[in-house]
């Protein structure tokens, strides 16, 4: 069993810190020597909660700050990404597959239930105007530890 | 298939560095009333509106009937990709027109089957065959 590893991330709410924050964590997890089934997966949650963050927890304002945690934890890793926006209301319509606040923006709905699948554990908490906090788990099931 | 740390990074880096700022290219290619769109990179809430712009202009200035989807080397997508190809689809869908996928990576595949855009969209396995069943359809 391997020590905790840990990182922590914050920057702008911009768009194009999406790519980065994702990258940065598919970095850091591929310590744990992912497949790249788990890694694509690993990315596309990152991306979907800081999106999340950019697009509803600051309504597409340019001066929040999203932080974005890994922890690696012997073949774990747990993910949290918060923000300190405008939080939501009903968390329980806003996991409902293809259930989006801002039609007008042409959103697929889709976040929730991709971050759902993808992960193995799922958790939100978000307060109006206190802000949102994704947390999430994944095991991942090293190559290594497949061949042994 | 597995990459190590500094691969990763490094080709991420190369691959901003041979792109400039943008992670996403859109390829354009008109054949009779069939558009075809080809996603080169990243596509993403960053990126999404260039395909928007891009496939809006096409389909409302060109005299395209179809469109096909071509994903060969698009890399990455997420919910706002779906988002986006959503729109087009119903774009094209209220014109008349039909609008198939080829070529997509498995990744992205499991994206459309997640999201059940598999079921509305057909799925080709490349462009040729793609652009042969909107022939058909015309």
């Amino acid at each position: 069993m391997s020590g905790q590893n840990h990182m922590k991330l914050s920057f702008a709410s911009r768009s194009e810190n999406e790519a980065f924050a994702r990258v940065a964590v598919a970095a850091f997890v591929s310590q744990l020597d992912p497949t790249m089934e788990q890694l694509d997966e690993i990315k596309t949650v990152v991306s979907e909660a800081v999106t999340n963050a950019i697009i509803h927890g600051y309504d597409g304002r340019t001066d929040g700050i999203v932080t974005v945690e890994a922890e690696l934890d012997g073949d774990s890793v747990s993910l949290s990404v918060s923000d300190q926006g405008k939080g939501i209301e009903d968390l329980d319509l806003a996991r409902q597959p293809l259930f989006t606040s801002r039609p007008e923006l042409e959103r697929s709905g889709m976040g929730f239930t991709i971050m759902e699948n993808f992960m193995d554990e799922f958790d939100a908490v978000s307060s109006v105007s206190g802000g949102t906090t994704l947390r999430m788990k994944k095991r991942i099931e090293s190559k290594k530890a497949l061949f042994n | 298939m597995g990459e190590t740390f500094v691969e990763l990074v490094t080709r991420q880096a190369e691959w901003g560095r041979g792109n400039g700022r943008m992670s996403l290219q859109v390829e354009l290619e008109q054949q009779r009333n069939v558009l075809i769109v080809r996603l080169r990179g990243e596509l993403d809430h960053h990126t999404a509106d260039i395909v928007r712009f891009k496939m809006e202009d096409a389909i409302l200035r060109g005299r395209c009937d179809h469109v096909v989807l071509s994903l060969k080397d698009l890399q990455f997508m997420d919910s706002s990709g779906l988002g986006v190809i959503l729109g087009r689809y119903k774009l094209i869908k209220s014109r008349g027109g039909k609008m198939v996928v080829c070529d997509t990576q498995p990744s992205v595949k499991r994206l459309f089957e997640l999201s059940g855009l598999f079921k509305i969209l057909s799925f080709y396995d490349n462009e040729r065959t793609a652009v042969a069943s909107l022939e058909v359809v015309s």
